[in-house]
């Protein structure tokens, strides 16, 4: 599951379909050797890359309209001066010319001129995936540790007051667009109660250093990181939840207790290792939820970051830079999902022969 | 759906077809088409007894019928004129009043008028959408399940790459490209959000046609069609249904969030339009609650319906589900 987008729109809620926990849409053969493996699974997210890289490029040329007429939009212009503005930007050449030209540019890292930073677009992407991967990173770790520790939590006690009291909030939290959530986190911690700066990455002007900027930068973090893991932990919850509730009707359990281990034990060491298996392909599955996520946190705390950036150009009709950060944030998703499969064989010892 | 289904369709059975209410066929049988329509409905009629005895179930229909209700009353419930920023006569960004018991927006509307109204536009968005993203889906999915070789590989790799690709991002680029616009977002949040129904359908599909009837109809000379046409979309249609009501709920978040982003109809009225306009005029930092709780609050509300309705469907369908 996507998104939905928002957790990806699309993202049709993963509350615990059967088929959710299903294994990969691959399915590698079980005797498969690591390199073959290896070798399919990288040759997917390569088909992946090219189905990005080519919607990229096509996406941004079926639109309507001369994107060099929104360039000089309300300036007086001349024939000469637009055809000098397309030829900067490759605008005059045949379609054919201009997509060998995106593939070899792309090829070498460039991404194209900003329509209104006139700046290369990979100098933007390049200074903003840093915040961006802090943001994002720090708030998929949180909700990981704590959506996955309620969630095994509430399966053991299921119908215990702990697993409605957890499933309900998680339910709520589901049902909450993120950037109302940042709205409301805004509008309480930072606008009345002023416990938190209203946006940035940094005190602006500061000359911080060390130890100061770390806490300067925590500071700032706090709330959008809260805003981002709010809504991906009770997906984590919810899934965890699910497939623990599935394990536990096993024999290996009874077993488990009949030799006498205390329960907790029968938890910790049998029943979640084998529900964390399926839940760890969706974990990865739910990054682009987390990037969605990214997109509209980052814009309500002004986050120095890729969401915002794609934002910002969204609109201001900076098309190679949209185009851009399509590309790039597609790509770290991608590159995640390879590694989750690879991460998959490490943990099921039946993958591995 | 046994005896009539490999006949080709005789003059009984088009008079049925083209009268509903002729049930009876010229030799006096009763029709098959109409014998399977029975059984639908009365599995229906079980399935919805099932859903109000459940307090989720029962909660979900609730908020979903008020919510209805709401959209369908709009005028009667708000005048109009009340959306006309050039007719109203309070102040902007008044708090609650007795005129305005939920304050008015930074154009001096009436903010409980505005909710009112944009609750069609976020529900026709998320239905249609919805729609949109379960038919391709199910196609998709069926179409996986059932064909081998190439097309299978082919099917799985488009699947793959919207199951991986950022939605969000994918829809932004797609209604950047669009222009602005309610069937924008609709086209947009419906190409980017199927990949999870066709995996879910695609395993089902599996499941069904390894079961020996499929094998019967095989031997029996069934074509592709016939068996993806009547005995796998049935099969899969409960799992659909569920699904669907589930995933009403997220394209309605999806709806909210990209009208925030400003890819929505400028003049539509709808909740994420609300909230992108308290945004860029800082009603979060100056405090205006009363024009940013209750927009969002109505998303929630709706979305939550949805999601309670379709766990309680999930329930009944998949009985080992029961209690998740």
């Amino acid at each position: 599951m996507t998104d939905t987008l928002s957790r990806g729109p699309g993202d049709s809620p993963g509350l615990g379909l059967e088929a959710d926990i299903a294994p990969d849409i691959d399915e590698p053969k079980r005797s498969s050797s690591w390199a073959r493996y290896t070798l399919v699974k990288a040759g997917g997210a390569a088909i992946s890359m090219v189905m990005v890289i080519l919607l990229g490029f096509f996406a941004f040329r079926i639109i309507p309209g001369d994107p060099v007429r929104l360039l000089t939009d309300g300036r007086q212009v001349s024939p000469e001066q637009l055809d000098i503005i397309r030829d900067t930007y490759g605008l005059n050449d045949p379609l054919i010319v201009q997509f060998f030209t995106y593939l070899t540019d792309m090829l070498k890292g460039d991404l194209g001129q900003s329509f209104v930073y006139n700046q290369p677009v990979t100098e933007l992407i390049g200074e903003r995936i840093g915040p961006t991967l802090l943001l994002s990173g720090t708030a998929a770790l949180l909700s990981i540790v704590v959506g996955l520790w309620i969630g095994q939590r509430a399966a053991w006690k299921r119908g215990s007051f702990f697993d409605k009291a957890n499933t309900g909030i998680a339910l709520i939290l589901w049902s909450v667009p993120t950037f109302w959530l940042g709205m409301l986190v805004l509008m309480t911690f930072a606008g009345s109660l002023k416990l938190f700066p209203t946006g940035g990455m940094m005190t602006v002007a500061s000359d911080a250093q060390g130890f100061d900027l770390f806490l300067d930068i925590a500071h700032h973090m706090v709330l959008p990181v809260l805003t981002m893991a709010a809504v991906v932990y009770a997906h984590y919850l919810m899934v965890m939840r699910a497939s623990l509730l599935e394990e536990m009707s096993g024999d290996y359990l009874t077993t488990a207790r009949a030799k006498g281990l205390r329960e907790d034990l029968v938890r910790r060491r049998h029943a979640v290792p084998n529900a964390l298996l399926p839940t760890v392909t969706l974990i990865f599955m739910a990054l682009g939820g987390i990037i969605s996520g990214a997109v509209t946190v980052e814009t309500i705390f002004s986050w120095p970051g890729l969401g915002y950036l794609t934002f910002q150009s969204l609109s201001q009709q900076d098309y190679p830079v949209l185009q851009g950060t399509f590309v790039v944030f597609s790509a770290i998703v991608i590159v995640m999902n390879f590694f989750a499969d690879l991460l998959y064989r490490v943990l099921d010892p039946r993958l591995r022969k | 759906m046994t005896l009539p289904d490999n006949k080709p369709d005789t003059l009984a059975m088009r008079m049925v077809e083209l009268d509903g209410e002729h049930v009876h066929t010229l030799d006096g049988k009763v029709s098959a088409r109409r014998v399977v329509w029975n059984r639908r409905l009365s599995r229906f009629r079980e399935i919805m007894r099932e859903v109000v005895s459940t307090p989720g179930g029962i909660a979900g229909i609730l908020i979903l019928a008020i919510a209805i209700l709401v959209a369908i009353f709009a005028p009667l419930l708000a005048p109009e004129t009340d959306l006309d920023p050039t007719k109203v006569t309070s102040g902007v960004n008044e708090p609650p009043s007795a005129e305005n018991p939920l304050g008015t927006d930074p154009l001096g509307r009436s903010v409980l008028s505005l909710l009112v109204w944009g609750s069609r536009i976020s529900l026709l968005v998320g239905v249609s959408a919805t729609l949109v993203s379960m038919i391709i889906g199910t196609i998709m999915g069926m179409a996986a399940g059932h064909f081998t070789g190439v097309s299978n590989a082919i099917l799985m790799r488009i699947i793959d790459f919207f199951i991986v690709v950022p939605s969000l991002v994918l829809a932004i680029v797609l209604s950047a490209t669009m222009g602005p616009g309610v069937l924008t977002i609709i086209i947009a949040i419906g190409v980017t959000s199927w990949a999870g129904t066709a995996r879910l359908v695609r395993s089902q599909t599996l499941t069904v046609e390894s079961r020996s009837y499929i094998e019967r109809a095989w031997a029996l000379g069934a074509t592709d069609w016939h068996i993806i046409n009547k005995h796998v979309l049935p099969a899969v249609m409960p799992l659909v249904m569920a699904n669907t009501t589930l995933a009403v709920g997220s394209a309605i978040i999806a709806e909210s969030t990209l009208s925030f982003l400003g890819l929505g109809d400028p003049n539509a009225v709808s909740w994420g339009a609300m909230l992108k306009s308290a945004f860029s005029t800082g009603a979060a930092t100056a405090g205006y609650w009363w024009y940013m709780l209750p927009p969002g609050l109505a998303i929630v509300f709706v979305v939550l319906g949805f999601t309670l309705l379709g766990r309680a469907l999930e329930s009944i369908i998949n009985p080992t589900m029961r209690g998740r």
